[in-house]
């Protein structure tokens, strides 16, 4: 989903990255590192809020007995019984719906879904009962319940089970959108979830379940929880803003190492909130760097990346050298293929090349081009040197021709 | 699932005999009366004997029977009897009666209101329903919820919000129950536990098996001494939809305390219940998921409370959940925007006849636990309230800008809780950005 930079007439004057020394942002951990896998950390955090407070519960298929259909409550059924580790039916409507109902009368649910593609089935709950009633009853009555469960595309699941519903959620007041990438975030957002009087949504990965990240002491600490509506600068940097939330942002950091080789010193944002969106960070950020890609992986329209894009633009504009660019995935259902299925995703490449193009723009400065491609609205071939295969989808520009006219006159 | 409680269960009128089945015609192939008995031969273990209700069958055909006067001759019969083998006591009986009188005067004043362009949006009134109301609710107490639907009104004043707040909130302004955020749809209050108010049909139903849920949590796991119950009331519509069955699955599972309650007004807005449920005994429904069914005549609140009485002991004791189906009627249109063309007018005539207050106020009389004259006191307090309640709401406030964007979070600004327990906001490290993340 690339798009072609549109090269500025009489651009300033910009100083070439080539001329900073190329520096790696170096990551900094508080203290010797323990590694802890996402799964375990979530496993952790569940046991101890549930520990510390016993109207916390946990509901969801597979979630007793199994250990958790990816593991992620193992042990939790032994260690507190049966009537707090509820096996339930296979009713995502029915059961979400006694979760909710269970947190509008005094406890504290956590309702697990298998993916978030079935909660598809219990998303009457999740928006109307939960979500909408504190707003309803005038705050009589909260919800204190967490959803939570693996989203976005796993491995060769076809498109029943793959897709993204960051934006879907992220779009609904009443509700928190959580999306942890590593551990330090899953312990953390998880316990600041289950501790927190409103609904939240908890969006994981299963293919970060089992990777494993250096962990602090404090992270391991029972009171350890991360603020809700904060994102974290994964990587400082001086050239171009990449925001990122999940398995992205490991795609993200991966694309800025092999950038920082090249001179172009990218700055990552975990956003790890999608709802409340930290917009004073990303909107720093871009101020500092002038420059925003946006990468996800759920469909592009309507995504995570539109908003974040029309927040810049709204409050940040003066200081973008470039529109932003969105990275997400191919505007299909997700593909069975291995091979299509790496295609329709995001993969580093994809975000080290767009970073190319970029610093092949400034790298032209003062040389005007041509504009007969600027008819607003019409779909683009995309240049890249990754072939074909990968632009079979459409792109559209987001500025016609008048939005380059207008940007002329407010600024020359 | 052996019970060794046996229900206690007072046949108040010993219908069965008194009703002819030969009056039912055409109706009696189809439905002929035995299958309105005990609910299933697997349930009985006389745990729970049916207080049954043999309706007449107006529904398949136009043919319309006069049943009040049945109705009526039977509770003669009962006249004769010593007062103490009433059902209720004077006191009950003023209190069932001027529940179902504010029930109805509420919701009469209602439609005057939103006709006079006062109340607006969708309003769906309850009259004709108030039996099933004041029956079941009358007998909980404050602690026990009720879970309804956007019919929801009479529901909630039944369990004890006061008119002054309901009719606040159905105008929309501030000092409505919600703050006027809500409206006629959505009645919540935390201190009568009325847990809403949905418009979605069937989302009401998880949501008070929730709240059993918790009930048996509190006991259970807790250990406090909790014995709430719970009532989900929906209508005939509802139980084809999913999640009624999911939740008749989980509650008879985990035994929850809770009595799902079917208003059986026979109408989904036009759709008939018979055109859209292949069988339409909804109280057969209970025992395919374990729990008993039962059908009572929804338009007769002692009948009503009789059943409500055992099936909420038998929430109370731990039992586990109840289905009740209640035939009943609404006299007006689904919302006070239906037109109603598709109900037949004999049909509504028949109803009609079978007011439950007319049939409570003429039991009354003739078992002489209350005056025409004592009667008459209430229904003009009633009255007076309901205006004071009008008065009160057109006084009011609307709600003020800044009540737009309140609300929306119990956390006041979004940013969660913080280690030590208290809202990160509130932290002032936090707000000057320089706390560490």
């Amino acid at each position: 989903m690339l798009r072609i930079m549109r090269n500025k007439l009489d651009a300033p004057v910009f100083t070439s990255p080539f001329l900073k020394p190329a520096g790696l942002a170096l990551r900094s951990y508080s203290s010797s590192a323990k590694q802890m896998t996402v799964r375990e950390a979530l496993n952790s955090a569940l046991d101890e809020e549930m520990s510390a407070d016993h109207n916390v519960f946990l509901m969801g298929e597979e979630v007793g007995e199994y250990q958790g259909a990816y593991k992620v409550s193992k042990g939790l059924l032994q260690k507190f019984g049966p009537e707090r580790v509820v096996d339930t039916p296979i009713t995502e409507a029915g059961f979400t719906g006694i979760g909710v109902g269970a947190a509008f009368y005094g406890l504290r649910p956590v309702v697990e879904f298998m993916t978030f593609n079935f909660a598809m089935q219990a998303i009457d709950h999740i928006i109307n009962s939960a979500a909408k009633t504190n707003y309803m009853s005038a705050g009589n009555i909260n919800v204190p319940i967490v959803f939570r469960g693996p989203n976005g595309a796993a491995a060769g699941v076809g498109a029943q089970h793959s897709q993204c519903y960051a934006a879907w959620y992220g779009s609904c007041p009443g509700l928190k959108v959580l999306i942890p990438y590593s551990s330090e975030d899953a312990r953390g957002l998880l316990k600041a979830a289950i501790r927190d009087p409103d609904p939240v949504v908890f969006l994981e990965n299963e293919l970060l379940y089992g990777e494993a990240f250096p962990v602090s002491a404090e992270v391991l600490d029972s009171r350890f929880c991360i603020p809700i509506g904060k994102a974290k600068i994964e990587r400082e940097g001086k050239h171009v803003t990449i925001t990122a939330f999940s398995k992205m942002v490991g795609f993200s950091l991966k694309a800025a190492e092999t950038l920082a080789k090249d001179g172009i010193d990218a700055e990552v944002i975990n956003l790890r909130s999608i709802r409340p969106l930290d917009r004073p960070t990303i909107n720093a950020s871009v101020r500092k760097t002038n420059r925003l890609v946006t990468v996800e992986e759920g469909f592009p329209q309507h995504g995570v990346g539109a908003e974040i894009c029309a927040s810049i633009v709204e409050d940040s504009f003066g200081y973008l050298d470039s529109p932003v660019e969105r990275i997400a995935g191919a505007d299909v259902p997700m593909p069975y293929a291995a091979n299509l299925e790496r295609m329709a995703l995001p993969q580093v490449e994809d975000i080290i090349s767009l970073e190319n193009i970029l610093k092949d723009v400034d790298e032209n400065q003062g040389a005007p081009t041509s504009n007969e491609d600027q008819t607003p609205m019409m779909p683009l071939g995309v240049e890249s040197n990754l072939g074909d295969a990968f632009h079979e989808t459409e792109t559209w520009q987001l500025n016609g021709a008048s939005g380059l006219q207008v940007w002329e006159e407010v600024f020359w | 699932m052996a019970c060794s409680a046996t229900a206690q269960i007072i046949q108040p009128l010993s219908i069965n005999s008194a009703r002819s089945v030969d009056n039912s015609d055409a109706c009696a192939k189809i439905l002929n009366p035995s299958s309105f008995l005990v609910s299933t031969p697997r349930i009985n273990k006389k745990l729970f004997s049916v207080n049954k209700s043999i309706s007449p069958f107006a529904r398949r055909s136009a043919t319309v029977f006069a049943v009040s006067s049945d109705v009526v001759k039977e509770k003669k019969l009962k006249s004769n009897s010593s007062l103490s083998n009433l059902l209720i006591t004077k006191e009950e009986g003023l209190e069932l009666y001027e529940d179902m009188y504010l029930g109805r005067a509420f919701e009469d004043m209602c439609a005057q209101m939103y006709y006079r362009g006062k109340m607006f949006g969708f309003v769906h009134l309850y009259n004709g329903q108030e039996a099933v109301s004041t029956g079941f609710i009358k007998l909980l107490k404050k602690e026990d919820c009720v879970v309804s639907t956007y019919r929801d009104h009479v529901h909630s004043l039944s369990k004890g919000v006061p008119a002054r707040e309901v009719m606040g909130e159905l105008f929309g302004k501030t000092t409505g129950c919600c703050r006027g955020q809500g409206g006629s749809m959505h009645m919540f209050s935390k201190e009568h536990n009325v847990l809403g108010g949905f418009a979605f049909i069937g989302e009401g139903i998880p949501v008070a098996t929730g709240a059993a849920f918790t009930s048996k949590y509190k006991r259970e796991v807790l250990k406090e001494d909790c014995d709430e119950v719970t009532l989900a009331f929906f209508g005939d519509g509802t139980c084809n939809n999913g999640q009624f069955f999911e939740c008749l699955n989980m509650a008879a599972l985990w035994k929850l305390p809770i009595v799902f309650v079917v208003e059986n007004n026979l109408w989904a807005i036009g759709m008939s219940h018979l055109r859209a449920t292949s069988d339409p005994q909804i109280w057969k429904k209970g025992p395919a998921f374990g729990m008993p069914g039962v059908h009572v005549d929804g338009m007769d609140v002692l009948k009503v409370r009789e059943v409500a009485k055992e099936a909420i002991g038998r929430a109370r004791r731990g039992e586990g959940p109840t289905l009740v189906e209640c035939e009943t009627y609404r006299f007006r249109g689904h919302s006070l925007a239906d037109p109603d063309e598709l109900r037949d007018p004999a049909e509504k005539a028949h109803y009609a006849t079978r007011d439950p207050i007319t049939a409570l106020k003429k039991y009354m009389a003739e078992n002489k636990l209350a005056a025409e004259a004592e009667l008459k006191v209430i229904e003009k307090k009633i009255d007076e309230l309901v205006e004071d309640a009008v008065e009160f709401a057109d006084k009011s406030p609307v709600p003020a800008r800044s009540q737009l964007l309140e609300n929306v979070f119990a956390d006041p600004r979004g940013f969660g809780i913080g280690p030590d327990g208290k809202y990160r906001c509130e932290d002032p490290k936090f707000t000057q950005g320089t706390a560490h993340v």
